[in-house]
């Protein structure tokens, strides 16, 4: 595999019952993964508009995540599988805009889930890297 | 104007290991809008709390950025704090640099420079954010328990006890749970029945609780102090008020089948009771299997036989709920080699536990399901389903070794001189008197305890040939046995999966319900004012399962002791001036916590429906925002508006980087 990046970075967007604590437990259970990400908390996956995807990749992100509970165990009943609905149809019209697919990815970790969420970064930096920096909104190429 | 103040911990060498805390402090400083940013050992102890306090006076701060471990364990302390000194409880963010930073990574650089990111987001966000106020919601005081195990009811008595209503909801036809199906208790033989069955009771005559047996919680909506639940009263096809309990119907039923409760021992009838001291003591009549022979409804003294009883649905308000949906044993026909379902004498230990039973299904004598003899030696086999991620699931269900040890000692009680053989893994003992109680075995009964795993079982000739290893002598190990036992591990009852899903709680990877903290907050779970009790959980025997249902009936008192509680302001919020009514969100509101309503446009003084959010209802799960095309509706604390300053902030944090200024003061 090509040699990872060191300066990417993912904006990973965690559903605050699941993922949020899944990487929380990560920590306290002290499992190491790469420093690349930047995490945004918020209530539920389902909250997740397409526009913050968007919005992470035009501030520079080279990657967005977004994570939530296992289908079956949102806290909200459902919102993850709206998430999930929303993202892949959101991933068929990217390429219109000239993002590669392989920027917005889709996980499931749960709570207790501290080595998925390790092994989630490591996929997805490892995905990214394959496309590269995202310099699609930098200046000149706007 | 914004007057931010930033606080960095070093949370003693937690964070300050990995972490140069003073470059984050100093990089926070020029952020904008931040005042003042300091460092300090512990911010959550009274000192640092006391540097907060003094600086919010000192540079009059209207908002705070603490960098410390994560929200989730000291949010609500520093919330608190601000609220103490007159800012908004909601004007505090936590910089998440402590699990999510120092905790995960090792290269100090890029942990710093991670650190100083997060901070730069959290103040972004922390200037954005709106005050926000605090909901007052009235508890009601009634608490639903379901699940009439051990743990249900000893939470529903402790409840009722302290002067509260409690519903009691429980699947079976009777109360009880596992529990009413063993025999004695481990390590003191106390007679299960004897010790539960004066509780079922109480819990049946107690004026304050309301038992509703064969009965399924079906959805359950609300928060906190207000949970509205929908509750199926399946139907006995019997009149609960006018039956005697006295089995005249079940005596003449002519009708055999398999009993589920008797673990398919023995046969049970169409009308039936699941065991004599059931409570509350009504027959049910299993529809599936009765022939409509009117057989019992001749004979019923009371007349209370009923075949066109229908369902029942009752609707109830509760302030708090009590889960304690239990477990059950890990299905051994995953172990081929053992040859459970397929090989006669080899039983669950459930099956032999109801063997031993004086009043169950074979008189409290061991027998050979294949001719009915007693079996001359007996072989058992433990970690079935527990300790073996290939087969079964990884985790150690903690009841095994103990309910064998059990096994081994009412077998030689019942039926002296058998040959007892017991392979194991590791015998733990942990509790009080349980590894006297293992000894106490091992010396009385002469059971050979052999460490290792059976690889094999053949039926031959009327004998059970072991296959086995000893790995204390490493010998290879063949017994010739009469009866194997395997002494299953536990896993969530179906219905703990079932009530998962209609309370939306958080399950682990095994299915087991989450509490809120391992450690602090154990009966607690992510949705306020929801308890766990019992085996739902995890693995427990009878005294932590009875300990879990006290605690989280305590837990629940603490809610129900007050008449109004405030709730989280994090809920969405209609700006109907801008709603077009498309109804997307009320569509998608998995609540229903959505109505559309007139509204009187300010500009064209036309009246138009819009959306409106029904706040008790409303959860702040936020779909409805995220499906709004305008946008307009938002949830407060995490609008779009907010999402959008935080990734703003991030993307700062990388233009910084590639201008090629390191933000730990290095060059690149």
């Amino acid at each position: 595999m090509a040699k990872r990046n060191d300066d990417l970075v993912i904006a990973a967007i965690l559903c605050k019952w699941c993922s949020y604590a899944g990487a929380d437990l990560a920590g306290t259970s002290r499992v190491k993964y790469p420093e690349n990400v930047r995490v945004i908390k918020v209530p539920c996956s389902g909250r997740v508009s397409p526009r913050f995807a968007i919005k992470a990749l035009y501030e520079g992100a080279d990657g967005v995540l977004i994570s939530g509970c296992h289908p079956g165990d949102c806290h909200y009943s459902e919102g993850n599988m709206r998430a999930r609905r929303r993202m892949f149809t959101f991933k068929t019209l990217t390429e219109f805009m000239g993002i590669e697919e392989e920027r917005i990815q889709m996980s499931w970790v749960s709570a207790s889930e501290a080595a998925k969420w390790k092994s989630v970064v490591e996929d997805v930096l490892d995905t990214v890297n394959r496309v590269g920096r995202n310099i699609i909104f930098e200046d000149g190429n706007e | 104007m914004l007057r931010i103040g930033v606080f960095v911990c070093h949370c003693g060498n937690n964070i300050a290991g990995r972490v140069r805390v003073e470059d984050v402090a100093k990089a926070a400083a020029d952020f904008p809008g931040v005042l003042y940013s300091t460092t300090s050992m512990y911010m959550c102890s009274s000192e640092g709390q006391g540097l907060i306090t003094d600086m919010i006076k000192k540079h009059n701060l209207t908002k705070i950025v603490v960098a410390s471990c994560s929200p989730n364990l000291h949010e609500k302390t520093f919330r608190g704090l601000a609220e103490k000194n007159g800012l908004n409880y909601y004007s505090v963010e936590i910089a998440n640099i402590r699990e999510q930073v120092s905790w995960v990574h090792d290269d100090i650089d890029k942990a710093t420079e991670k650190a100083i990111d997060i901070v730069r987001m959290a103040v972004a966000k922390v200037s954005h954010g709106r005050p926000l106020k605090k909901r007052s919601v009235k508890v009601t005081k009634r608490a639903l328990v379901i699940g009439g195990g051990i743990a249900g009811i000893q939470a529903a008595l402790d409840l009722a006890d302290a002067g509260f209503k409690v519903t009691m909801v429980e699947k079976e036809p009777t109360i009880g749970g596992k529990m009413a199906m063993f025999d004695k208790t481990f390590p003191t033989l106390d007679c299960s029945m004897c010790i539960l069955t004066p509780k079922m009771v109480q819990t049946r005559d107690h004026e304050n609780i309301e038992l509703l047996t064969f009965s399924e919680v079906e959805e359950l909506d609300g928060h906190v102090g207000e949970f509205n639940a929908k509750i199926r009263k399946k139907t006995r096809y019997v009149d609960e008020e006018l039956c005697i309990g006295c089995g005249a119907c079940e005596k003449v039923c002519p009708v055999k089948t398999e009993s589920t409760f008797n673990q398919g021992l023995v046969k049970r009838k169409a009308i039936y009771f699941d065991f004599p001291q059931a409570v509350p003591k009504v027959p049910r009549i299993d529809n599936d299997k009765c022939i409509k022979c009117g057989a019992c409804a001749k004979v019923c003294p009371k007349k209370c036989i009923r075949y066109n009883q229908k369902d029942e649905i009752f609707k109830r308000t509760f302030g708090v709920v009590i889960v304690a949906t239990g477990s059950e044993i890990f299905d051994d026909s995953a172990y081929g080699e053992y040859g459970y379902g397929k090989i006669p004498d080899v039983i669950t230990s459930l099956q032999f536990e109801r063997m031993l039973v004086a009043g169950g299904p074979t008189d409290g004598k061991v027998l050979r399901p294949s001719d009915g003899k007693v079996p001359k030696s007996v072989v058992f086999i433990k970690c079935v389903g527990s300790r073996d991620e290939k087969k079964g699931y990884p985790y150690c269900s903690r009841v095994c070794c103990m309910y064998t040890a059990k096994h081994v000692l009412l077998l030689n009680e019942h039926h002296p001189g058998t040959d007892i053989y017991v392979f194991y893994i590791d015998i733990r003992s942990f509790g009080k008197n349980y590894e006297e109680f293992v000894k106490r075995v091992q010396d009385e009964t002469g059971a050979l305890y052999l460490r290792g795993r059976v690889s094999r079982i053949f039926d031959r000739d009327g004998k059970l040939h072991v296959f086995g290893t000893d790995t204390l002598t490493g010998n290879q190990v063949k017994v010739d046995a009469d009866m194997v036992v395997l002494a299953n591990g536990l896993v969530p009852a179906k219905s703990t999966r079932k009530i998962a899903r209609v309370l939306n709680l958080s399950k682990d990877t095994h299915g087991w319900l989450n509490e809120l903290h391992p450690k602090l907050a154990p009966v607690e779970t992510a949705t306020r004012g929801v308890f766990i009790a019992g085996t739902c959980q995890g693995p427990k025997d009878i005294p932590d399962a009875v300990a879990s249902g006290s605690a989280a009936a305590s837990r629940a008192m603490s809610i129900l002791n007050h008449s109004s509680l405030e709730l989280e302001p994090t809920i969405a919020h209609v700006n109907q001036f801008l709603c077009s009514g498309c109804e997307n969100c009320f569509m998608a509101c998995p609540f229903g916590a959505i109505e559309m309503v007139d509204y009187k446009d300010p500009n064209t003084k036309k009246i138009r429906r819009v959306a409106q959010v029904i706040e008790s209802k409303c959860t702040g799960c936020g779909v409805c925002s995220s499906v709004c095309p305008v946008p307009a509706i938002d949830v407060s604390g995490f609008s779009a508006e907010d999402v959008f300053v935080e990734i703003e902030a991030l993307g700062k944090g990388i233009r910084k980087n590639d201008a090629g200024i390191k933000t730990n003061g290095k060059k690149k």
